[in-house]
């Protein structure tokens, strides 16, 4: 873990390997997630739920990063979020690595909060450096910044967050092309593969046919992971590090299940934009024990 | 007065862009330069010979050149995106609105071939409503140059100021007559001519034709005011509204739509600030065709005669 975080409370996870740290921080971000959400009475919590432990391992072992927020993040690792509606999982892991503070989570959604209802940078919170929410324009910014990154010979890396539903938007696809052209191999881009999007299953809507291959035509790299298995996560992000700076742009297909970790919020396409209401919370806090402290 | 602006010759203000970036390549090593396949018609190839590490080739994929853009700020670079006006903003205005504008990146989106002087290819590439599009985008500076020298320092003056600009020029070759080492100043409206009858405020290729027009009143014995405002936003509302108090009524001259251009907005201003008898030389709402830029200008009333005529309106109106 590069950041000391003074939100947590260490003492609390010591006795515990990283793994099974990360889970605990994993467990309270997911209870973050329903509590924000059900206080907003609004936002994404089943894709939120469903990228919490990619988002830990993340932001908690994988990259370097300076909780210290500059917005040129020169000489660390950067992190853009496309998918931007999953803003809980974003706002609870950036205040859980030492951002800003928690309390501040109990805010989301709210009239003049930092925490807009999708990132944004006009309210100046710490850890985001472009608005994203109109979907399939954050893989173009990243791959702007990994540009940067190496015009300036800064040799830390741009990760991403995509979803998969996302991927219906067309400028996704020149982005692809224009990193594989242009060898922009300080990128690994991350695709959450659930399978679900607001109308139903992707192959219904709009059949993304095989992922994999499209973006190996595409000369870009491909990996895979469970992004509900922290241990897989840091171990496949890891390979992915050590394929950077080889000319060709990395993406790791994350399977992972919508609304993770609470059971009736699981894989059901019906909690990707709306909030619990009391009682469904409690079902759900029941399912999450509390770990590091609520905000 | 304004027999002192003489054309050096006629020049493309895509021309002006051109140069400019050369001269940023040179003098300003953050400056990079993006395009979307249309390297010799944005007259970007000198600054992509010269600085090839700086320059990135985006093909036929303005969205993403967008995007990308975006990204480059991040670390420090000032990136100027090179379409052509219906292609850098039509084309792309969610991407400029959410990952530019609202995001507030110091990207300068830089357009040729607005307007009806495009020419030939017709309506599908002579866009009208630019100006309006970019206007109405929260932090977005919305500049309009009127002839080579004076895009060629807006090009260079805009690299100094973080702010994300759209920069507008065009395709023909115009009279060039502002003074080659002017000082581009962003928001300062320039006054080509003192006059008491009738204000001119134009913008762009329509700078020259109410120089023109200026003329033909002056030997009709109208004394007009003639300002050339190549920002748009934010507009030097001080300099217009002076003028019209003493001259008690404007024509606005631009290559645009009447809606959303800058007729628009001087409107607005004269309404909340000093009510007085408008004219707008601008497209009526409807779509341009092909032509040559003068056949095109004649027809669709944006020529010097177009102006003379709206002040001879406008100052009957005074009365």
């Amino acid at each position: 873990m590069e950041v000391l975080n003074p939100t947590l409370n260490p003492s609390k996870l010591s006795a515990l390997d990283t793994v099974e740290k990360l889970e605990q921080i994993a467990t309270q971000v997911r209870r973050d997630i329903v509590r924000m959400t059900h206080g907003a009475s609004s936002g994404h919590p089943g894709g939120s739920l469903g990228c919490a432990d990619f988002l830990v391992a993340l932001y908690h072992e994988v990259m370097k990063h300076n909780t210290s927020f500059k917005m040129d993040g020169k000489e660390e690792d950067i992190f853009f979020l496309s998918n931007g509606h999953i803003s809980p999982v974003f706002y609870s892991v950036l205040a859980r690595s030492g951002y800003f503070n928690v309390s501040e989570l109990a805010t989301f959604r709210k009239l003049d909060s930092r925490l807009q209802g999708h990132p944004a940078t006009a309210e100046h919170l710490p850890g985001v450096r472009i608005a994203t929410g109109s979907l399939g324009q954050g893989l173009s910014v990243a791959i702007g910044a990994a540009l940067t990154k190496k015009l300036n010979r800064d040799n830390h890396l741009i990760y991403t967050l995509h979803g998969d539903g996302e991927l219906q938007e067309g400028q996704n696809w020149e982005a692809i092309m224009f990193a594989a052209h242009h060898k922009v191999d300080n990128i690994i881009a991350t695709v959450d593969y659930n399978g679900l999007q607001i109308d139903g299953a992707s192959k219904d809507v709009m059949s993304l046919g095989d992922l994999k291959a499209k973006w190996e035509s595409f000369d870009w790299k491909t990996l895979e992971m469970n992004g509900n298995d922290i241990k897989d996560v840091i171990e496949t992000l890891n390979k992915a590090k050590e394929m950077t700076g080889n000319g060709t742009p990395i993406v790791v297909l994350m399977h992972t299940k919508m609304g993770y970790g609470i059971d009736f919020m699981e894989d059901n396409y019906k909690w990707h934009g709306v909030a619990p209401n009391d009682e469904q919370l409690a079902d759900a806090l029941s399912q999450l024990p509390e770990t590091i402290g609520d905000y | 007065m304004l027999d002192q602006y003489i054309s050096t010759g006629d020049k493309d203000t895509r021309s002006g862009f051109g140069a400019g970036l050369l001269e940023l390549g040179e003098n300003n090593p953050d400056v990079v330069a993006l395009c979307a396949d249309l390297t010799g018609s944005l007259k970007m190839d000198a600054f992509q010979k010269e600085f090839p590490d700086r320059f990135f080739q985006c093909g036929i994929a303005e969205a993403n050149m967008m995007g990308i853009a975006a990204g480059m700020t991040i670390g420090g670079k000032i990136p100027y995106t090179g379409t052509f006006a219906n292609f850098s903003t039509g084309r792309v205005y969610d991407q400029i609105r959410q990952s530019i504008a609202y995001s507030f990146k110091n990207v300068k989106i830089c357009a040729s071939h607005s307007g009806l002087t495009l020419g030939e290819d017709g309506a599908t590439h002579q866009i009208l409503e630019d100006i309006g599009l970019m206007k109405m985008l929260p932090n977005m500076v919305v500049i309009n140059t009127c002839d080579y020298n004076q895009t060629k320092a807006a090009t260079i003056a805009i690299a100094k100021v973080e702010n994300p600009v759209y920069l507008r020029f065009g395709r023909p070759k115009v009279p060039n007559f502002t003074p080659e080492n002017q000082v581009f100043e962003i928001g300062k409206a320039v006054k080509l001519s003192e006059g008491n009858d009738v204000t001119i405020i134009a913008t762009g290729h329509l700078v020259w034709k109410a120089i023109e027009a200026g003329r033909a009143l002056q030997e009709k014995g109208i004394h007009a005011e003639v300002i050339n405002i190549h920002t748009i936003k934010p507009l030097d509302e001080k300099v217009i509204l002076n003028s019209v108090k003493k001259t008690g009524c404007v024509v606005t001259a631009e290559e645009h739509q009447m809606n959303g251009g800058l007729g628009d907005s001087v409107a607005q201003l004269l309404g909340r600030e000093y009510p007085a008898p408008l004219e707008m030389v601008a497209v009526q709402d409807t779509f341009g065709e092909s032509g040559t830029p003068e056949q095109l200008l004649e027809k669709y009333g944006l020529s010097s005669n177009s102006i003379v005529e709206k002040v001879l309106k406008v100052v009957e109106r005074k009365k």
